[in-house]
């Protein structure tokens, strides 16, 4: 598959709700049962401001937003830090992950899209970088 | 932490089954609309590869802070792959009263071939500090 990307193309931000319910279906799908990413109670006792998703629930997301910019294409590198926490109030509408990037560089048959993850205006994540084939 | 860690690799856990309905919760679960497998999937398998180092070392999972997560792929993971993960101690820092442990691991197929390498960094929050 040939993506019509040149570097410097900066892509279409995608948005995502994340919801207490995107949170246990996560955790259900993921095996991470860790509480502060479900209970109000446990994640206020070790000092978080409330249930935080996690890290690689958004992890997840940005690879979604790779996929939507690339056809899907095979993922050969991808990864980044984990730099703030995204916070997810126990309401209809939860919060908001949005996930920009820029092509970085298009050779070899490899894409580079360096990529920016925030949630109420803060980066959530660090250096988040995807390699994909096309 | 005791540096000695470093570079100790510990036994393979697996193998796991990359199964079509295990790909198909968790896809649904992140909004994945592709049938290709999503690239964090190996986080499924790369968590029981992770207790079992925890436990290993009696560290506590609340005390445990993911700091990164990277995954190098040799070749796309498929339904029914059957993968073996590896885990092996790459670094171990002290700031501040933590420990920040760098991990390696590899997932290899049915035919001993290198699928994927995920590296982590664990941030180990010193607890009597």
């Amino acid at each position: 598959m040939t993506l019509d990307l040149a570097a410097g193309d900066a892509l279409e931000p995608q948005s995502y709700a994340v919801t207490r319910a995107d949170l246990v279906r996560y955790a259900g799908a993921s095996g991470d049962f860790n509480p502060i990413h479900w209970s109000d109670r446990t994640a206020t006792a070790v000092g978080l401001p409330g249930v935080i998703a996690h890290g690689m629930f958004t992890m997840a997301l940005a690879g979604r937003a790779v996929a939507a910019w690339t056809g899907g294409a095979p993922v050969v590198d991808f990864g980044g830090k984990f730099t703030n926490m995204v916070v997810v109030p126990d309401t209809d509408e939860g919060t908001t992950v949005t996930v920009a990037g820029t092509v970085k560089s298009v050779a070899d048959g490899l894409v580079t899209l360096a990529l920016e993850v925030t949630c109420d205006g803060q980066k959530v994540l660090g250096n988040p970088k995807a390699v994909v084939r096309a | 932490m005791d540096s000695s860690i470093v570079g100790r690799q510990f036994p393979p856990v697996g193998p796991y089954l990359v199964s079509a309905e295990k790909v198909r919760e968790f896809a649904t679960a992140i909004g994945w609309e592709y049938d290709s497998v999503p690239p964090t999937f190996p986080i499924v398998l790369a968590g029981a590869s992770m207790n079992a180092f925890l436990d290993e070392l009696g560290l506590e999972l609340s005390l445990i802070v993911h700091g990164e997560q990277r995954f190098a792929y040799e070749r796309p993971l498929a339904d029914g792959d059957e993968l073996t993960s590896t885990l092996t101690v790459a670094s171990l820092r002290q700031i501040g009263g933590n420990d920040i442990i760098g991990t390696s691991t590899t997932f290899t197929d049915a035919s001993g071939d290198l699928v994927c390498t995920a590296t982590a960094t664990l941030v180990h929050r010193g607890a009597a500090a």
